[in-house]
């Protein structure tokens, strides 16, 4: 027993077990019976164990299918750029403006702050906000800036992306900070002092450091905008649908293994997604 | 405890017991207070104030779940353990009782069953009136025995469900905002409300207000709008989905409280409702209308069934609970939202003379109007939209449904949600 203990792989298998048994009874088996569900029928109050191709042939057979992906998508690549640009923007006044570490951690506190209430009050706090005499139409209003209530600050895509970008760029601040915190600061003056200016710095030394930050960032807000659905429900007033949404009206209406089929298309797209992503940078190598 | 005391007190109960309420809870003794039955339905009438006085009254527990209607139906159909008594509509119900995770009651052992309105029964509001299309509330009322998993059309002595609560449906207005009067279906797309309309996104009761709208519009005449063909539900859905693609909607909506909060807001000056949010509106002092329309109304019903699992000392209480629910308290409580009470004249004992002119006869209010929760909701002088009881539901066109072609029709609706 000893001698196997010491065995360096079979300890290493050992430690490894715990994690491994869990991943296995929460993420995979779950994925497994997700996917072999997609091949089911279901009529309205009975689901038929059965190996059909039904359920993938009329999704890859409907146009709304390309529509509502092609939706998640550009939800997915708009609110990348600005949690990006938001998110890169702060974690850099974070992490070169601010000179004390003990103004860094207030101030990244207080980033923080708006995470102590739930997702969804946030997210309906915009409403009201928002709507045809909500604050921002009579502020607008009063000033003489408008008219006419504006109709698309709210039940829109404007409002969608409005609300993911509030939602998920802390997502991206956190990791980008991160990276950024342990950028060795005297590459930055052997730069200045080799004649580049600010904008060189920025492009030639910080970006590519902060690379996994950005990539980490843009895997948490891809995946989490892909897989949403009740931000899009509730601020385009269920007038646009993502993939989520579909998946979740198939629920409400026990179509289960059309729901399943959604999904594990929808699974696959993230991972090529994710895929594509990590060839850009490898996060194993440089963390 | 003995089933014939139980008996001998419901025979005897009708003339003994006027109120009724007295009467059970002696008999039961103190098994009855360790019985809990878990209640779930949709909001309308899952309210805590009938818990609370079926605690008082009966001294038994109710555990009250509300859900919306999808997963109302979800959860009867695949969970019939989670639940003793299923408190649902009966298009809902048409979808799961061949489940058989309902049980069939025994009308012999409903006190009231005589005085239960014609609707329920041989579908009659009176002798002469025409039943209406769709899913009309005695086509699935009845099954042949105590296992019947199938619906039969005559009074067989077998209900699927106790009917409870009912009303006749139709668009709510903003009258402050629009500004002229409103008497057609067809005006919910009318352009002049362009980015103004709602309608809700739960796809059975939705596609009920298309039809309505679209034979209002002229566009087409339904052999039934409870049970449209494929080719019906493409054109039906296909008039609504340009008409958002033109920007003729504000938001769809799911949930009662977000119905309330486009009228109340003004975000939308018409769309379908629901008449506690017209009530839950006008309470807030906004005007709002529940617009009686020529068409008629879209009507729907609910009744209380009970889980197949439920047996014994239970389900003795669950009959219990039926008969008092139909006593009158319940009935009183709901006539006084808007709602209809399956027997409404036991309701009667439990609401004013004001109360019962305004709301069942469609007479001019003699006083203030206020809600079991207090807020007014009419002044002397004012009647209620579309009248009275006899003019409401005499005058419905369609009954919530689900139609055979049901699954395609969802199919289509999330298109039209998604497009």
């Amino acid at each position: 027993m000893e001698k196997l203990l010491r065995n360096n792989t079979f300890s290493g298998w050992l430690m490894a077990t715990p994690l491994t048994i869990v991943l296995i009874i929460f993420l995979v088996l779950p994925i497994i019976m997700i996917v072999v569900v997609s091949f089911w029928q279901a009529t309205e109050f009975s689901i038929i164990p059965a190996f059909d191709l039904e359920n993938y042939e009329f999704l890859f057979g409907s146009p709304v299918t390309y529509k509502v992906f092609l939706n998640t998508f550009k939800y997915a690549a708009i609110t990348w750029f600005f949690t990006l640009t938001i998110g890169f923007t702060v974690a850099y006044f974070l992490a070169f403006h601010v000179r004390s570490l003990t103004w860094q951690i207030a101030l990244f506190l207080l980033c923080t702050i708006p995470f102590w209430t739930s997702n969804i009050i946030r997210m309906i706090s915009w409403i009201p906000f928002l709507g045809r005499n909500g604050i921002a139409n009579s502020a607008l209003i009063s000033w003489g800036v408008i008219d006419e209530p504006l109709e698309w600050l709210l039940f829109s895509d404007f409002a969608v992306i409005l609300a993911f970008v509030h939602l998920y760029t802390l997502f991206m601040v956190v990791p980008i900070f991160n990276t950024m915190m342990r950028i060795d600061r005297s590459l930055i003056e052997a730069a200045r002092d080799a004649g580049a200016t600010g904008v060189q710095i920025l492009w030639n030394v910080i970006i590519p450091l902060t690379k996994p930050g950005i990539m980490i960032g843009t895997i948490f807000v891809v995946t989490l905008v892909m897989g949403d659905f009740i931000t899009v429900r509730f601020m385009s007033g269920s007038q646009s649908a993502n993939v989520g949404r579909l998946i979740s009206n198939d629920i409400a209406l026990l179509a289960y293994p059309s729901a399943a089929a959604t999904a594990v298309v929808l699974l696959l797209t993230v991972l090529i997604v994710i895929g594509v992503l990590l060839r850009f940078v490898d996060i194993r190598k440089e963390l | 405890m003995s089933s014939v005391n139980r008996r001998a007190l419901l025979k005897g109960g009708a003339a003994a017991v006027a109120g009724s309420t007295l009467g059970a809870p002696m008999i039961w003794a103190q098994n009855i207070k360790d019985v809990t039955l878990r209640q779930f339905g949709t909001g309308v009438s899952n309210l805590n104030e009938v818990a609370q006085k079926v605690k008082e009254d009966l001294g038994f527990t109710l555990e009250m779940t509300a859900l919306d209607s999808d997963s109302v139906t979800q959860r009867a159909a695949t969970q019939p353990n989670s639940f003793d008594i299923a408190d649902i509509e009966y298009w809902i119900c048409k979808k799961v009782w061949p489940t058989g995770n309902l049980q069939a009651m025994d009308t012999s052992k409903i006190k009231n069953y005589d005085k239960i309105v014609g609707i329920f029964r041989n579908g009659k509001l009176t002798p002469d009136s025409e039943i209406a299309q769709g899913t009309a509330p005695h086509t699935v009322g009845f099954t042949s025995g105590p296992d019947g998993t199938d619906f039969v059309q005559e009074e067989s002595g077998w209900m699927t469900l106790i009917p409870t609560i009912y009303n006749a449906d139709t668009l709510g207005i903003r009258p402050d905002l629009i500004g002229r009067p409103i008497n057609n279906w067809s005006e919910l797309l009318n352009p002049e409300f362009k980015g103004k309309a709602s309608i809700l996104d739960i796809s059975s009761i939705g596609i009920m207000d298309m039809a309505m709208v679209v034979e209002s519009m002229g566009e087409y005449t339904y052999p039934d709008k409870g049970n449209m063909t494929r080719e019906e539900i493409d054109m039906t859905i296909g008039i609504f989905t340009e008409a958002k693609q033109n920007g003729q909607f504000r938001a769809f909506w799911k949930s009662f409280d977000e119905s309330v909060n486009l009228m109340a807001s003004g975000e939308v000056v018409i769309q379908s409702m629901w008449s506690p949010a017209i009530t839950a509106v006008k309470s807030r002092g906004i005007p709002c209308v529940y617009q009686p329309l020529e068409e008629g109304y879209r009507s729907w019903g609910g009744g209380i069934g009970l889980s197949a699992a439920l047996t014994g000392l239970e389900r003795d209480a669950a009959y219990e609970y039926i008969n008092w629910y139909l006593d009158g308290w319940v009935g009183g409580f709901l006539m006084r939202q808007g709602y209809y009470s399956a027997v409404p004249e036991t309701s009667k004992n439990y609401m004013s003379e004001n109360e019962w002119g305004y709301w069942f006869e469609g007479k001019e209010a003699t006083d203030t109007i206020t809600s079991p929760f207090g807020d007014p909701l009419a002044q002397a002088g004012e009647v209620r939209d579309g009248g009275s009881f006899q003019e409401r539901m005499g005058s419905v066109a369609c009954w919530n449904a689900v139609m055979d072609e049901n699954q395609y029709m969802v199919r289509k609706w999330n298109e039209f949600i998604a497009s």
